[in-house]
């Protein structure tokens, strides 16, 4: 045996040198490859996530609404600080799309049993500033009555007005600086801003309606001629003339109408209201979504009152995740007594009603760090508790299982146990109710700064619930004043809420495989 | 079971003093409001107030805060809103408001979302339950002021049907306030009904798909008869003990509902004893809510115990 064994190593050892050739030499050497992916906890979560349906929609609409906070002030002309005294509490309007007469955004207010003479006023400002207030005429009402012993028929209508033509001309006290720039830029844009001015004695005596520029009655109604014409009443009269004009004139003007009157050290004028804000701002009302009763924008303030929601949702998220996850890590992992305690001290703080913490928290705290800091604190202050019940329940579920034994067995930490360990076993469910506490503090914050207990408005200007709170005030006379800014909201809450659950469901083991 | 529920009840006054001598406590170190100077009730506050131990430690003010509590029922007077009287008298004067409306809204809510959950049980999978689901999950989501501002739009303004706020007074049986209660009630209702449906729904589903219904219907009940014997029972081991907290938060009422409607109760009072500084008003109310709040988590884990055996055997270990 020997001899052979000896006899084989010597051939083996004497093969020479150049019977050897490199197997691969630019082959690359290694095992087979898995025939089906592996597939990590994550990827997993994801494609199950990625099955419902629902969910995918609402993680896009989250991503709509939360780029729309984004673009909205940057599309909208206006920030939060822009308010317009005359267009308060006014519909959408957008001019490009009224121009084509769809019925949109052509700022609609549907006013009730106008009678003629209102009817007639409407047609007035039509016929003076060119802008036609009147968008259509909904009903028509016929209406007969007895006057004198005789049938008289009245015609009532309900019709719609553009919120932004039927303010028409108003008065306003102008320096000569602004006059004088006001004619230039007439001369340079063609568009009338000032119109000729009339004397209150031409209309019988009126002094608090810069609409009428015809003849009229005792109460306002317009006294046609026979073909139904208006009967213009610009005043001629130069001596009340406050300063020249020499810029464009109205049709019909022979150069004797005057277009102001003197008001100590300035001029009171009769403007076209639509034209001078043009003139002030350097564009067209431009109002997406209306504007509120403070006459600012909704559009860019919804954008602006959102973002910031959303950043502080975000903020008070992640700060209440790592609090209760350390909190909630040391509980469930030490166990008996340092669990008994902890809970204790939870449980008083959780007993606290969140309107007390937050209220206390603004009474005492406002002045040093403000408002929001406040708030920040209060939702700190009791938002971690439910984080740490969680991760305290992971704990409790991981720490006996097998994978702990063996790195103890090696000698890990308890820090290194606890959070190389246990934790990214729970971290899936963590995520999951980071997605479900972000809705739930917009909502308390909304809550609260709508009850006018918070104000976070001095941080952003405005916030949702601040648009809500006055949206509220003027329910009846612009509903979209409270319309968009709910409509925003719930959608918020709704995707945030289905995402939520769609992550819930995604990232729970004993769903894997279950699908109908 | 006597054990678990003293043991329940110990733990949760204790909680209740705790959280109480912090509210005080934050409470007093507030600057106090300032009395107007020659009028009738500036003198009594100003006893009371030296009675009640304003310029004493802390813990001395809530010590004798306690005592006047428990033995006079004295919660103080209050200095601003409703200037110079008794705080307890006017919280009581603004409960019955609350607690109607909040009553209501329960009667009207519990069984259509208990019934609604148990309908969508039964049909689970159908196109009807994926309907109330998803209805539920946007019930749920909402906002409450949303709801209210969508009913008094259409209900009060555009159709005319109910007032836009709540009537004042004290005849709460008479037609013309529960006509006026209604968009309060709705509006709180919604919520409460999403709830129950999808309490009731996911249990009731799980219940459905255990194995001693298959044992029902195999000893020859009909369907109807195990669900009715056998699933609802075992459903009812959840839905109970909620039906039994939401009882008892009828009291704390909805603050943002009782602003929007104006109801004269006590989650108005709130809202007014805050922004008006009323501290003696805004620290009987703070008691309130706490004790609500516990009363109605430690409800809802006795009747656990009482319905439930093996929760309350698990509690003598």
């Amino acid at each position: 045996m020997e001899q052979i064994s000896n006899s084989a190593k010597t051939a083996y050892e004497s093969i020479p040198k150049e019977k050897f050739e490199f197997a691969q030499l630019d082959k690359e050497l290694h095992d087979e490859k898995l025939e089906t992916k592996t597939r990590g906890y994550f990827t997993d979560a994801l494609f199950r996530f990625k099955k419902n349906k629902s969910s995918v929609v609402a993680a896009y609409i989250i991503l709509l609404l939360v780029l729309f906070t984004i673009i909205a002030p940057l599309i909208s002309p206006y920030t939060v600080n822009d308010k317009d005294a005359i267009y308060i509490s006014s519909p959408p309007y957008v001019r490009a799309i009224a121009d084509l007469k769809i019925g949109l955004f052509d700022g609609a207010v549907t006013r009730l049993s106008q009678n003629e003479a209102q009817y007639n006023y409407w047609r007035g400002i039509a016929e003076e500033t060119g802008y036609d207030p009147l968008l259509r005429i909904l009903e028509t009402t016929e209406t007969v009555s007895k006057y004198k012993g005789k049938d008289r028929i009245s015609y009532f209508y309900k019709l719609q007005t553009n919120k932004y033509y039927d303010t028409g001309v108003v008065y306003r006290v102008l320096s000569y600086s602004e006059y004088d720039r006001i004619l230039e830029y007439q001369n340079e844009t063609g568009l009338q801003v000032i119109y000729p001015y009339v004397e209150p004695a031409a209309i019988s005596g009126i002094t608090d309606n810069p609409n009428l520029w015809y003849q009229v009655d005792a109460k306002g109604a317009a006294v046609l001629d026979k073909d139904g014409n208006f009967v213009p009443v610009y005043s001629t009269n130069k001596e009340i003339e406050g300063r020249p004009y020499d810029s464009q004139r109205i049709e019909g003007d022979d150069g004797s109408y005057i277009y102001s009157v003197r008001k100590s050290g300035a001029v009171q004028c009769r403007v076209c209201y639509y034209n001078y804000y043009t003139f002030v701002n350097g564009h067209e009302p431009f109002y997406i979504f209306g504007t509120n009763t403070l006459g600012q924008d909704l559009f860019s303030a919804i954008g602006i009152g959102a973002r910031i929601s959303l950043i502080f949702a975000v903020i008070v998220s992640a700060i209440n995740l790592t609090i209760g996850a350390i909190y909630g890590a040391v509980q469930g992992y030490y166990g008996g007594t340092v669990d008994l305690v902890m809970d204790r001290i939870a449980d008083i703080l959780s007993g606290v009603p969140f309107v007390v913490v937050a209220v206390l928290f603004q009474l005492h705290l406002a002045e040093e760090v403000g408002s929001a800091g406040s708030l920040l604190f209060a939702f700190v202050m009791t938002g971690w508790i439910s984080m740490s019940a969680l991760t305290r329940k992971q704990f409790y579920r991981f720490k006996g299982q097998e994978f702990v034994f063996a790195a103890r067995t090696l000698g890990a930490s308890d820090k290194r146990l606890m959070f190389k360990h246990i934790f990214p076993n729970a971290l899936g469910t963590i995520i999951t109710s980071c997605a479900l506490v972000i809705p739930s503090v917009i909502s308390s914050e909304t809550n609260l700064t709508y009850l006018g207990l918070v104000n976070l408005s001095t941080m952003a200007g405005t916030s949702i619930g601040t648009l809500l709170a006055q949206g509220q005030t003027a329910m009846t006379a612009s509903p979209y004043a409270m319309f968009f800014p709910a409509l925003y909201f719930a959608l918020l809450l709704i995707s945030f809420n289905l995402f939520g659950n769609g992550l819930r469901d995604a990232f729970n083991p004993s769903t894997r495989g279950v699908e109908d | 079971m006597g054990k678990y529920v003293i043991k329940r009840i110990s733990l949760m006054l204790m909680t209740l003093l705790i959280i109480t001598l912090m509210c005080f406590i934050l409470i007093r170190m507030l600057p106090l409001a300032e009395l107007p100077p020659g009028d009738p009730h500036t003198a009594v506050i100003e006893a009371r107030r030296e009675a009640a131990g304003y310029n004493k430690p802390y813990l001395v003010q809530f010590g004798i805060f306690m005592k006047d509590v428990f033995t006079e029922w004295n919660w103080g007077l209050s200095d601003v809103l409703y200037f110079g009287q008794d705080v307890s008298v006017i919280f009581a004067s603004k409960l019955p408001a609350t607690i109607m409306v909040n009553l209501y809204a329960i009667i009207f809510s519990i069984p259509i979302g208990v019934a609604l959950g148990i309908f969508a049980a039964l049909k689970k999978n159908t196109w009807i339950d994926h309907a109330i689901s998803t209805l539920t999950m946007v019930c749920i989501s909402v906002p409450s002021f949303v709801y209210a501002f969508i009913i008094q739009y259409f209900l009060a303004y555009k159709l005319g049907w109910v007032p836009f706020l709540m009537k004042s007074g004290n005849d709460f049986f008479s037609w013309s306030m529960f006509v006026s209660m209604i968009p309060a009630v709705l509006s709180l209702s919604m919520g409460v009904i999403a709830g129950f449906t999808r309490t009731t729904r996911a249990e009731l589903t799980e219940v459905l798909t255990s194995e001693f219904m298959l044992l029902a219907r195999t000893k020859g009940l009909t369907k109807a008869q195990a669900t009715l014997r056998h699933a609802m029972k075992n459903c009812m081991v959840v839905v109970l003990p909620a039906i039994f907290g939401e009882f008892i938060a009828i009291m704390s009422g909805s603050l943002i509902i009782e602003r929007i409607f104006s109801v004269p109760g006590v989650g108005s009072l709130y809202i007014n004893s805050i922004n008006a500084r009323d501290y003696p008003m805004f620290t009987m109310l703070t008691m309130f809510y706490t004790s609500i709040g516990l009363l109605a988590s430690i409800v809802v884990d006795i009747s656990y115990g009482f319905i439930d055996p093996r929760i309350r055997m698990g509690s003598k270990k």
